[in-house]
Formats: structure tokens, sequence, C-alpha cells
């Protein structure tokens, strides 16, 4: 595997009507660049859809969730060797032109994560009331934890090289991953940047986070974050040192 | 008093007979039927001696043997939930792993049929 692989992974649930755009979106701004569709056992036809558009298909055998769809991306690139991995939406909101970018400032930041944020240069006004006024929460309660402002800390478009990718492939949280793992990376002394990127409203499908599940959300991920703080106080100690899964 | 004993009594029987019934149909695999069977016995056994479910009374500052009786069943019923909760996370970490191998090995499998190199 060349020292500067890049697998693109895109995690998809019932996704039909939008993984093929994504999957051609990204083939034409990053020509020659692996893509892979995690199936989280989409009960339509999106791996069919997503291998038509020429995206390699990971199919999971029953529903994982968000996190184990992704971990499993995660694990079949670090077994592959890849260096650097970056995750897309299957739902279409993230714009595939911003990949370049992210990329390039993962390559030549040596920060273990880059995450694309909607809010940076006054982006980010398709994000719900709800979801706008949970993410303003959790930049809150990240900002003493991380030791530097994060601005939006529930985006999925992130960027990850090897040294993540072994972490995550060991331990990756499985429901609404992203605060989650930023918190994991950060007890680990590993980096994470932002750069600006534009995100588009969903078109097709349904978020997972309705307004009624907001608040298990909040719970469960503030829950999340608090029980890594205990859990990696010591090995956040000793910068670079993957667990023992 | 009397009656809440004689309650607890045909309950605990009830239990250790559904629980036994589930082992013998394979219900319920015979590792995670002993919580419920000693739970049950050590149920019956208070419920039925009424020397021993005062003495259990006086030992927890309970003034009525009903009462501690309640007491013993709720910190009974909070440790197997706990327990259960353990093993149904443990399931859940290992049935995740498996799934996550399975769909790995899947695609290794027909990335040898298709005869094309990984990605």
């Amino acid at each position: 595997m060349p020292r500067d692989s890049l697998l693109i992974i895109v995690p998809a649930y019932n996704e039909e009507a939008a993984v093929g755009g994504v999957v051609r979106a990204i083939h034409a701004a990053m020509p020659g660049i692996p893509v892979l569709v995690i199936d989280d056992s989409s009960a339509d036809a999106t791996q069919a859809v997503a291998r038509e558009a020429g995206a390699m298909v990971l199919p999971l055998p029953h529903h994982l969730g968000l996190g184990g769809c992704v971990q499993a991306g995660y694990k079949l690139a670090f077994e592959l060797g890849y260096e650097y991995v970056i995750r897309v939406d299957g739902d279409g909101q993230h714009d595939a032109r911003d990949i370049p970018r992210l990329f390039e400032t993962l390559r030549q930041s040596g920060c273990e994560m880059v995450i694309g944020s909607r809010f940076m240069n006054g982006n980010g006004k398709n994000s719900g009331a709800i979801r706008a006024l949970g993410i303003r929460f959790f930049r809150l309660v990240l900002r003493p934890i991380l030791g530097k402002p994060v601005h939006d800390p529930t985006s999925g478009f992130v960027g990850v090289n090897r040294g993540a990718l072994q972490v995550f492939s060991k331990s990756f949280p499985l429901e609404y991953p992203e605060i989650e793992a930023l918190v994991v990376l950060q007890r680990r002394r590993f980096r994470f940047l932002e750069i600006p990127c534009q995100m588009h409203p969903r078109t097709t499908g349904r978020s997972s986070i309705t307004a009624s599940r907001s608040v298990y959300y909040i719970v469960h991920v503030l829950l999340g974050v608090f029980v890594n703080v205990l859990k990696f106080d010591q090995r956040g100690r000793r910068p670079g040192r993957p667990e023992k899964s | 008093m009397g009656r809440l004993l004689n309650v607890m009594t045909a309950l605990s029987a009830l239990l250790l007979i559904v629980v036994l019934a589930s082992v013998r149909r394979a219900h319920i695999r015979v590792e995670y039927s002993v919580s419920w069977l000693v739970a049950a016995a050590a149920l019956l056994i208070l419920s039925r001696s009424r020397g021993l479910l005062e003495t259990a009374a006086h030992k927890l500052g309970v003034a009525d043997p009903g009462l501690a009786l309640m007491l013993v069943i709720g910190c009974v019923f909070l440790v197997m939930f706990y327990r259960f909760s353990v093993i149904i996370s443990k399931l859940r970490d290992d049935n995740i792993a498996l799934a996550q191998r399975l769909a790995i090995l899947e695609y290794h499998l027909q990335a040898l049929r298709d005869g094309q190199p990984h990605a």
C-alpha cells in the first residue's frame, strides 16, 4: 500500500436514492481513489446502487447502527494498510468537492483527525434549530475536555490518519459516535483540526436523530463523553499507545 | 403478613416451575437459569421460615418482616438485573465484532472470487 494511500468510506443505511450520487461525486472529486460503501443491512437497493456507481461494498450481515458501521470500514481499511481514511455520509449532505482540501490538510498537518466543519466561516445555516442548540451545548461541554474549541463536534465529515485508524479499529463508540470519538482521541493526546466545509440539506431519507430522540441523544452522548474521560484517564498520559480491545 | 408470605411462597414456587420448564425447553440456557433458581429458592425459603425472616428483618434493622422480605426481593432482583445487563452488553459487543468480522471476510472472499486485488 503506498505511503499516502487514501480510502473514502461511506456508511449508508437505506440510502438508495442518494448513495449513487454521493459515490459519483466522490469519483469526480478524487479520481482513482477507492470508495467503500458500508451497507448497514439496508432494506432497499443501497448495495446495488453503490456498486453500479463504481463503489466497493462492505455488506454488514445485520443492522449495527452508525458507529458499528463506520468501525467496520475503519477495521477493513486498517487491515488493508491504508494510511488515511475519509468518511463521507451516504445521505448526500457532505460536498465531495471539499474532500481534496480535507485530505491535503490531513496529510500536511500531521493531525490524527481533520473535521469538515459547517460552522466555520459562517456556514451551517442548514442545521435545524434543535440540532444547532445541541451542537452549541456540546461545544460548551467539550471545550474544557478537549482544551480547545471545536465548532462542529457532530460532523460526520472527518478524515483520520493511520494512528487514529488503529485506535478506532479497536475502540469506537457505537451510537452517535462523532462526539465521543473526539474524546477518545483527545485522551490519547492525539490532535485534530477543523476546516470549513459546505454542507447541503438532506434531500432524501430521514435523520436518525429526530426531535423526540434528541433528549436521549444528549443524555447518551453526555454519558459516553464522561465515561471516556474516566476510562482513558491513565492511558491518556501515554501518547499514541492504542488500547487492547 | 401471613397472606403476603403465602403470596410470596406461591410466586416463588411459580418462578421455580417457570424457570425449570424454560430450561427444559431450552428457552433459557442452564448457566443463565442458575441466578433465577437461586433467587426463587431463597425467596421460597424466606417466605416459609418465619424465624429466618424475623432474623433477617432484625439484621436489616427493619421492624416489619414483610417489609424486610420486600427489601430482600428488591435487592435480589437489582443484582440480577445488573448481572444480566453486564451479560447483554458483552453479548452485544461480541455480536458487533462478529458481524464486522463476517462482513470483512465476505469482502475478502468476494474479492478473491472476482479475481480482483483489494482496494
